[in-house]
């Protein structure tokens, strides 16, 4: 029975700390897993204290028309079982949006979500299908799904090569796992269409080794370009490693996992990945007002803004996230004309978020209720003397044929 | 106390090997399916139902896994294998054969599943006759990859290149199981089933015989028990419990995905026998409940109790990483202080209260 009591413990002094806050308006709940343990830390410690410092920032303003946003934390390891439980917590608290973190975990809670009405982001994993909002009401991609991704990547390079493609020869390198292999369909199908070679290379888990593949795509393929999808600690393993056999960085560009600042470190710092193309669903960079609201807000508190906000690439994305949550409650309170909204409010005001951008740090995403992913914007940033330097507008490519893809996928 | 062990003669051969020879043991069997029956589901709000219905879970494999690992002395890395062989299976049955418009039903699923399982893991066995103790470990493990591997990059199995299958809540004609109080019901049902099955299991002759390899291979085969038949059933039946957890996942999760049975699963599932007691079924249900349950209770002490101590916006940063310093810290304590696992702690509170309150 000690469970018990120490639940009803933690349950009282959460309520008693909310209690304190909120005199009259309502609070409005929000779960966030996150995971600052397990194999994908490297994200999680960077991305959730952007994601809370964002919603800090919206409360020190008198929060959402005056109703203070509370978004609880769980760490969940990058397991299932934990997430499940982690689910179970946040809707007995009454939250009316969870956003679950990472692709099995996503697809653990997939139905109860929907059984339940509880809407759920999933930026940036997650599989492509989940974009159609007509067969997962629930759950939102909000930034490019992996199709969106390869299919913009795959239009990066056919610019590179002055709008042919016939003939040459495209690499993509990915992790052996069902997030890695997401590209493939995307890229047999463009490959068909424009008429260029390709060739899949595997890195299998945990992705530290990579010499085989990196001499196969360099002396034996001989890759005009390479297409890395891969994640984790694999991208530092791969910026090192093509740098090695000599491959030039401005002919690689890698997918939304693969370009944190982290990984380019790892791999040896900014000198060794000078040109690596990077596709980002959210901006990188300190050069947006919300990033300087937020210093100022740290200043005002008589504190250091967080070491985390030097990491733009995974702290921007959980600026990204959090401003997704916060204007879909906004848009469903506003819509209701109270605070007192359900996931199924939510839902709706994620759906009508129409043009919000956050002076460019978010993609200018069009949500619908057919389309949870927004679009599919992406923006190449390319490693230029020690930073990301924006090389292309928000743009999407093939936007047909990822469509045309997605109902395929629906049918069979 | 309530009860005394003197006055219960066993006057036939049945009463002598009875599981429950005293009374108090079939009221307290009684007490507890009542409660976790009846009272639980009915009271209990969503949250603890979703705790348990995993701890369930859980069981069903551990089960298995201390089949193997306590009473017939083989080890097993693999485990987490045999329950994604059984979630697949089930979840190309289910979503390829259509009975009326209707998935194939759990009845017929959850035995193919297990059945399939059963049948990898004769052949994952075949090693366990050569090699023993780590040589054997590495021979799991080899299973752990290669099944892994093969189900990651066969799509025909794996059902596309997302390797995950979607299939409906679990139906018994026409009740479709999609609260949380159904779903609990439903994993509850086969972790009692499990739990009898593995309880009678270990006293019938295979059981036995079982054991009598575990204790000394070599001592029996002389005493005429074909090793090479019992340590294959051992880890057939294991693989079996092994293919029903996954295929309880499964419907738990109304999904198929190979990335929740991969390595770390076979760990936690080792640890689960390990800390429970090796050898014992009571144990494997507390290890189970010890490992599922530890890392929540260990978060909840600290955002109960982590304020007084820090700025609470450290705390998320913290709690993370403290939460595995305890988890690891603790399973080493339960080890130092009791090898023998929860069971062999369970056992010394009956044994004192047996006699209380008159020791001596």
């Amino acid at each position: 029975m000690t469970f018990l009591k120490t639940l009803g413990m933690a349950a009282a002094v959460t309520a008693g700390l909310a209690a304190a806050n909120a005199a009259n308006a309502k609070d409005i709940r929000i779960g966030m897993m996150c995971d600052r343990t397990g194999p994908t830390a490297v994200t999680g410690t960077v991305l959730c204290p952007g994601y809370h410092d964002y919603i800090a920032l919206v409360n020190s303003r008198g929060g959402v028309m005056g109703n203070k946003i509370v978004a609880n934390e769980i760490d969940i390891e990058y397991k299932v079982p934990p997430a499940v439980e982690a689910y179970q917590r946040f809707k007995q608290d009454g939250a009316v949006l969870i956003s679950p973190y990472g692709t099995p975990m996503v697809a653990a809670l997939l139905k109860t979500m929907e059984e339940d009405k509880v809407p759920g982001t999933s930026a940036g994993f997650g599989t492509a299908a989940a974009a159609n909002g007509e067969k997962y009401p629930y759950m939102f991609p909000i930034a490019a799904s992996y199709w969106s991704q390869t299919a913009a990547a795959v239009k990066f390079v056919k610019d590179k090569f002055g709008g042919d493609m016939k003939g040459k020869k495209v690499a993509y390198v990915f992790y052996d796992n069902p997030a890695g292999r997401e590209g493939i369909p995307v890229m047999t199908h463009l490959a068909e269409k424009e008429g260029f070679e390709w060739r899949e290379f595997a890195v299998p888990a945990p992705g530290l080794e990579m010499g085989a593949q990196v001499l196969d795509i360099t002396r034996r393929f001989r890759a005009d370009f390479i297409i890395a999808h891969v994640f984790g600690r694999a991208p530092a393993v791969m910026l090192k490693e093509f740098k090695r056999a000599g491959y030039p960085m401005d002919q690689i560009i890698g997918l939304v996992w693969a370009v944190s600042e982290g990984d380019i470190a790892a791999a040896g710092g900014w000198d060794v990945a000078e040109g690596y193309n990077t596709i980002q669903f959210a901006g990188v960079g300190s050069d947006y007002p919300v990033l300087d609201e937020i210093k100022a807000m740290y200043k005002a508190d008589g504190k250091e803004p967080p070491k985390e906000m030097e990491f733009t690439v995974y702290y921007n994305r959980g600026v990204f996230q959090a401003a997704m949550h916060v204007k879909a409650i906004e848009n469903a309170v506003k819509a209701k004309g109270s605070a007192d909204i359900t996931g199924t409010d939510v839902r709706d005001g994620m759906r009508a978020i129409k043009d919000f951008s956050l002076d460019g740090l978010l993609p200018p995403l069009q949500l619908s209720a057919k389309d949870h992913e927004g679009g599919g914007f992406v923006r190449v940033f390319q490693v230029q003397k020690g930073e990301y330097v924006p090389v292309t507008d928000w743009y999407r490519a093939y936007r047909d044929d990822v469509l045309q893809l997605l109902e395929e996928e629906h049918k069979g | 106390m309530f009860h005394r062990e003197c006055g219960y003669y066993k006057t036939s051969y049945q009463g002598d090997q009875a599981i429950l020879p005293f009374p108090i043991a079939k009221q307290a069997i009684f007490g507890l399916l009542l409660l976790f029956l009846i009272v639980i589901p009915f009271f209990a709000n969503e949250y603890y139902l979703s705790q348990l219905s995993l701890v369930a879970i859980a069981v069903v494999g551990a089960l298995g896994l201390n089949i193997l690992l306590g009473y017939t002395g083989q080890i097993s890395i693999g485990h987490a294998a045999f329950m994604s062989v059984g979630a697949y299976t089930a979840a190309n049955l289910v979503t390829r054969i259509e009975i009326g418009g209707e998935q194939l039903p759990f009845f017929l699923a959850l035995p193919a599943g297990g059945i399939m399982a059963a049948l990898i893991g004769l052949v994952v066995g075949i090693p366990s006759l050569r090699v023993k103790g780590l040589y054997l470990a590495i021979a799991t493990l080899a299973a752990q990859f290669i099944i892994e591997w093969i189900i990651n990059h066969t799509p025909a199995i794996s059902g596309g290149a997302a390797a995950a299958i979607e299939v409906d809540r679990p139906a018994l004609f026409g009740w479709v199981m999609n609260e949380q109080w159904e779903l609990y019901l439903f994993v509850m049902f086969f972790a009692i089933l499990a739990i009898m099955a593995a309880t009678n299991l270990v006293r019938s002759r295979v059981g036995r015989a079982l054991v009598a390899i575990r204790d000394q291979d070599i001592a029996a085969e002389i005493i005429g028990i074909n090793v090479f038949k019992y340590k294959l059933y051992a880890f057939a039946i294991s693989s079996f419990f092994a293919g029903v957890t996954g295929v309880l996942y499964m419907y738990y999760f109304s999904i198929a995905t190979y990335e929740q049975f991969q390595i770390v699963v076979s760990i936690d599932f080792l640890a689960m026998c390990i800390i429970g007691g090796l050898g014992s079924i009571v144990g494997t249900i507390f290890g189970a409940f010890f490992i599922i349950m530890l890392p929540v209770v260990i978060r909840i002490v600290m955002e109960s109790f982590g304020p007084y101590f820090m700025d609470p916006s450290y705390l998320p940063q913290v709690i993370g990483q403290l939460r595995l310093i305890f988890f690891g810290g603790l399973i080493m304590v339960f080890l130092i202080v009791e090898p023998e696992g929860l069971n062999r702690l369970w056992q010394n509170i009956r044994n004192y209260f047996r006699v209380w309150p008159f020791s001596y």
